[in-house]
């Protein structure tokens, strides 16, 4: 058995000492920033980038991905509690969750989100190893043409599944995809949009983009904000454990959540925040048993499926930046990002050059999804406690990360001014209604399109219809015009509006 | 002509104005042909494209009625002022002044812009921070970031 002697071999990385500490690590301070509402995985990722530069690869990796997934147990607890999703894959949460909580079964909610979780975590963490080595047999099939029309659909997918406008959203990608620009062409070697200034000609540091956009944007958009009430409910969270009718409730809606997380998560656009808007629906429109609570007014079902699938989401989009190198979200972007810092090129070499980084990084996911279930649970009180902490305190504290973060990334202070002008873009953004999120995509994705495109012209000896005649990258181009066709028929459209309508 | 949605003919504008710029910038460099793509061919495409959405935004933001018009409300530019100076400070004295000047600095100002301002708890929180961040970076991560002013450490 192939997949058993990998996923011995990952488990023997995994459990090295340097690498548990670091998934703990990472699965703490996920759950930290998913309990912290305002501060998401982006951000947080973004800004721990530069002090990987100080660790290897795999625990580097192994502490970032435990902090992607270690959030989607974290904001269900600030979901539940204070009726403020932590963190953006738990908005649904919130719904049923809050009213569990008022109804004093706050206890049973917080237990069915992580339960829900670790069985889905551990479910996708073996479809990750038994999905991945196939789709990297494929990748090594792809030229460029294919690489490139398979980044032309991952970016529309991208939007395509996600809320908002699609044309601004669309536009939001190539913004993205013109700042990649701003570099020294690597074919001729011109440095291109560098106004002379030496440190544009290595190209914009996208942790600067994040940080600016998501980090400092955000704390302006927040502050700007009148301070909201919040109500904790932590005097009533007692008694844990689900009574029996609970876990008959809740393991059909945890079965489904997992299936549907894990299949959404692959998808391009895919994740945790489309596996928890999807699996909600999807409770909602399966039938319990008769005299059940309704959806809305405190379900059981409307917390463990969605937190399930957020959770196998979260997961599962590793396959795609695992074995092609393409970010499906923004999260994942990242995580190329900070593989590229460590020198190892993303896509489908990693495989079989980085074994012990490859299947070291997936086995650490079920590793940490384990400690995140004991983190979490009887821990509960802590993270109860850090939700009084007021913003006046956290805000700082975020600032002065980022500052020390961006001047370490090249010792110099210019990413931290290009970080504090992408405050400025972020913020517009944001009172433009415009999701900052596919530009981070685009971005990253940017130079990688462009380089492929040439390649795949120059094969062609500039002739453009390869991308039609190649039948993998005629179907993967087919495949993006008809998702947007799909999204664009009135019919759909009001379906995908009133998918993202509970949000409100 | 009465704008429907602000929001979208800001966005709208924003696009057409970037495009725009990024297809002319890149008529300086070599364009290429097909055959051989230049430096020029990708962007000035992208450009365009993106100029051609932001109309088509313009132009719906002109014609399709909204609730309410989009209205995009008012800027927090005291927020904005305080945080990104804060930012800025900091990365002009820290080269200078090292950590420990400039990080209590950017706290100091960037408390000012959240509502409630205590000197006190704003003291701690620079205390604590820069303390914390000297364990983190500097003993913990060993990242190379002057600590005391240039003048001290001379």
């Amino acid at each position: 058995m192939e997949l058993l002697n990998n996923l011995a071999l990952g488990f023997g990385v995994a459990f090295s000492f340097t690498n548990l500490l670091y998934a703990f690590g990472g699965a703490l301070l996920g759950t930290l920033i998913g309990v912290l509402p305002g501060l998401g995985p982006v951000a947080t990722i973004a800004m721990l980038l530069p002090s990987i530069y100080a660790l290897d690869a795999t625990p580097a990796l192994i502490m970032l991905a435990g902090i992607y997934y270690g959030a989607q147990y974290g904001g269900s607890t600030t979901a539940i509690l204070i009726n403020v999703p932590g963190e953006s894959a738990s908005v649904v949460t919130a719904i049923d969750g809050y009213q569990m909580a008022r109804h004093g079964r706050a206890g049973a909610a917080l237990a069915a989100a992580g339960l829900g979780s670790f069985f889905a975590g551990s479910v996708a963490t073996l479809i990750v190893a038994a999905f991945a080595p196939p789709l990297t047999e494929l990748a090594f099939k792809f030229g460029p043409a294919e690489y490139f029309s398979l980044m032309v659909l991952g970016l529309i997918g991208a939007v395509v599944l996600a809320s908002g406008s699609l044309i601004k959203a669309i536009s939001m990608i190539i913004l993205g995809l013109l700042l990649g620009q701003i570099n020294t062409d690597v074919i001729s070697g011109v440095p291109r949009y560098s106004f002379d200034i030496p440190e544009l000609t290595d190209g914009i540091g996208f942790v600067a983009i994040a940080m600016g956009v998501f980090g400092f944007g955000e704390i302006i958009a927040n502050l700007g904000r009148p301070a909201e009430h919040r109500e904790v409910f932590t005097k009533d969270v007692k008694g844990l454990w689900p009574t029996a009718q609970d876990f008959r409730d809740m393991t059909p809606a945890v079965l489904r959540g997992t299936a549907l997380g894990s299949v959404l998560g692959v998808l391009p656009g895919g994740g945790a925040l489309l596996a928890s808007f999807a699996a909600y629906t999807l409770e909602k429109k399966s039938r319990g048993r008769a005299d059940e609570v309704p959806f809305g007014k405190g379900n059981i079902r409307g917390v463990a499926g969605p937190e399930s699938a957020n959770n196998a989401g979260a997961q599962t989009s590793f396959i795609p930046m695992l074995t092609l190198g393409i970010p499906p979200n923004a999260v994942m972007a990242l995580m190329v990002g900070a593989m590229t810092i460590k020198g190892i090129q993303p896509g489908p070499q990693v495989m079989t050059s980085n074994p012990e980084l490859f299947w070291g990084l997936i086995a650490s996911m079920w590793v940490g999804n384990l400690m995140l279930i004991i983190l979490n649970l009887p821990l509960i009180g802590i993270w109860i406690k850090l939700l009084t902490v007021p913003y006046r305190f956290l805000y700082p504290a975020i600032l002065s990360f980022c500052c020390i973060g961006l001047y370490t990334l090249n010792n110099n202070n210019f990413d931290v001014f290009m970080a504090a002008a992408f405050g400025i873009v972020g913020l517009v953004f944001y009172k433009l209604g415009c999701e900052p999120a596919p530009l981070l995509l685009g971005f990253i994705l940017g130079p990688m399109m462009e380089e492929n495109l040439r390649r795949a012209l120059l094969l062609s000896r500039g002739d453009w219809s390869t991308f039609m005649t190649r039948p993998l990258s005629a179907g993967l181009l087919i495949a993006a015009v008809l998702m947007v066709v799909v999204v664009s028929l009135p019919a759909i459209k009001s379906k995908r509006e009133e998918a993202f309508q509970d949000a409100d | 002509m009465k704008i429907k949605s602000q929001k979208d003919f800001w966005s709208g504008l924003m696009f057409v104005v970037v495009g725009i710029g990024f297809a002319w910038g890149a008529t300086s460099y070599s364009f290429g042909n097909s055959a051989r793509p230049g430096p020029a061919y990708f962007p000035f495409g992208l450009g365009l494209i993106l100029a051609l959405l932001g109309a088509l935004v313009l132009f719906k933001a002109l014609t399709i009625e909204v609730e309410g018009g989009d209205r995009i409300g008012g800027w927090p530019l005291k927020q904005l002022g305080l945080i990104l100076g804060a930012v800025v400070l900091f990365g002009l004295a820290l080269p200078k002044l090292g950590m420990a000047v400039s990080l209590p600095l950017m706290i100091f100002v960037s408390s000012l812009a959240s509502g409630e301002f205590h000197v006190k708890e704003v003291l701690i929180n620079c205390v604590v921070l820069t303390l914390g961040s000297w364990l983190i970076f500097i003993k913990g991560l060993g990242l190379t970031i002057p600590l005391w002013p240039s003048f001290v450490a001379a």
